[in-house]
């Protein structure tokens, strides 16, 4: 009886330290969501995969080239050009923070086909009605 | 007239009557809630009123911990003490704290979609939230399971209640997790801003209306426990006790 249960007991902690291996090998992308610029000037070789890409966008540096949206990424006092297909989220703007998604290419510029908007935690009223956005 | 929660747990009229002031006084508050989010509180500079969306979300996320420290507290009394009455409490606290980080996965999931662009990310926050309603999605799967097994009644036996509070305890420590994912690891989530060390600025008229909506949640999912529990405990009592090991149920 009490055999059996040690066994049980056994079984259980191996199917759980499996389970932990499991869920935290499918959490790696998790734990670091973003990379930041400095992180992927140091190492571009790991950007030529798809990896995602996290900063504030640089004020003064987004502009529309047809289909593309361009503008800098910058965290730490670096920052990456990033040519994004496909509009960004209305609520897109210069100096919030900002995740894209997409690989370096060989001339220094990160090509993204996905944009996500990462806002701060500061509340503030609006003070004019809602600018239209013009990041569309 | 003050009633304690024991008092107000009593199947009697009167603690029916101390039930329904607290219902009163939570649709009231909600009353208040509503009005402040959706229109005495400014929409937000960078959000617009998408941000409104955060006087349903924290309250869900926070009472959600809140019921979570619920189960975690009734566990604990009832391994202590053995009252069966600690394993009814966590059981709802259980059931409530499951639908409420449902609610707040559901509301942050639009807000993600209306501000961030995206419904969902594999972001330490909402992955370890999620985590987080497994959890406790299994562990009322678990009394479910052993009541079945053991042919015992869920609420009144103590082989299911043992097990249950092992697990109810063990799975709070991923409530510290949800909160400080935002600080240890790299988010999409922005960071707390009441609970932060340095309160980062927020319109006080916002401020006004997350508190009135918390104020609200809180004593909701207060009324629910307690109505969740006199409920088991009147179908517990329907039925003949099969089990010899009721312990009286009375407190104090």
């Amino acid at each position: 009886m009490n055999r059996r249960r040690t066994g049980r007991t056994a079984v259980v902690v191996v199917l759980l330290a499996a389970g932990a291996l499991l869920v935290t090998g499918a959490l790696r992308g998790t734990l670091t969501y973003y990379r930041t610029p400095g992180e992927v000037l140091r190492d571009p070789d790991a950007a030529r995969d798809r990896v995602r890409l996290g900063g504030e966008v640089v004020p003064g540096s987004l502009r529309r080239d047809g289909d593309l949206v361009v503008f800098r990424l910058a965290e730490g006092g670096q920052a990456i050009t990033v040519e994004q297909r496909g509009g960004p989220p209305g609520t897109f703007r210069e100096g919030e923070g900002a995740v894209v998604e997409g690989t370096l290419s060989a001339d220094g510029t990160f090509r993204a086909d996905h944009v996500v908007v990462r806002h701060g935690n500061e509340y503030r009223p609006s003070t004019a009605p809602v600018e239209p956005v013009d990041a569309r | 007239m003050r009633a304690s929660t024991v008092d107000l747990v009593a199947d009697t009229a009167r603690a029916a009557a101390g039930r329904r002031t607290m219902a009163w006084t939570a649709a009231g508050l909600a009353t208040a809630a509503t009005v402040a989010g959706g229109w005495l509180a400014p929409p937000d500079a960078v959000q617009g009123s998408a941000q409104r969306l955060m006087y349903l979300h924290v309250p869900a996320a926070w009472v959600g911990y809140a019921a979570f420290a619920v189960v975690l507290a009734a566990s604990g009394a009832y391994l202590l003490g053995g009252d069966l009455r600690w394993d009814r409490f966590a059981r709802a606290g259980a059931e409530i704290g499951v639908v409420l980080t449902a609610v707040a996965i559901a509301t942050g999931s639009l807000w993600g979609h209306l501000v961030w662009g995206t419904w969902w990310a594999w972001d330490p926050r909402l992955v370890s939230t999620a985590l987080l309603l497994l959890a406790y999605a299994g562990y009322l799967a678990l009394r479910r399971a052993l009541g079945e097994r053991t042919d015992g009644r869920d609420g009144d036996d103590h082989r299911v209640a043992r097990p249950a509070a092992l697990v109810g305890m063990a799975g709070f420590l991923l409530v510290p997790v949800v909160h400080f994912s935002v600080v240890w690891w790299r988010s999409l989530h922005q960071q707390a801003t009441v609970f932060a060390p340095q309160r980062p600025p927020i319109d006080s008229r916002m401020a006004l209306a997350l508190l009135l909506a918390v104020a609200a949640a809180t004593l909701a999912a207060l009324c629910v426990l307690l109505h969740r529990v006199v409920r088991l405990e009147r179908r517990l009592a329907a039925d003949t006790p099969r089990t010899a090991e009721r312990v009286p149920a009375r407190v104090g």
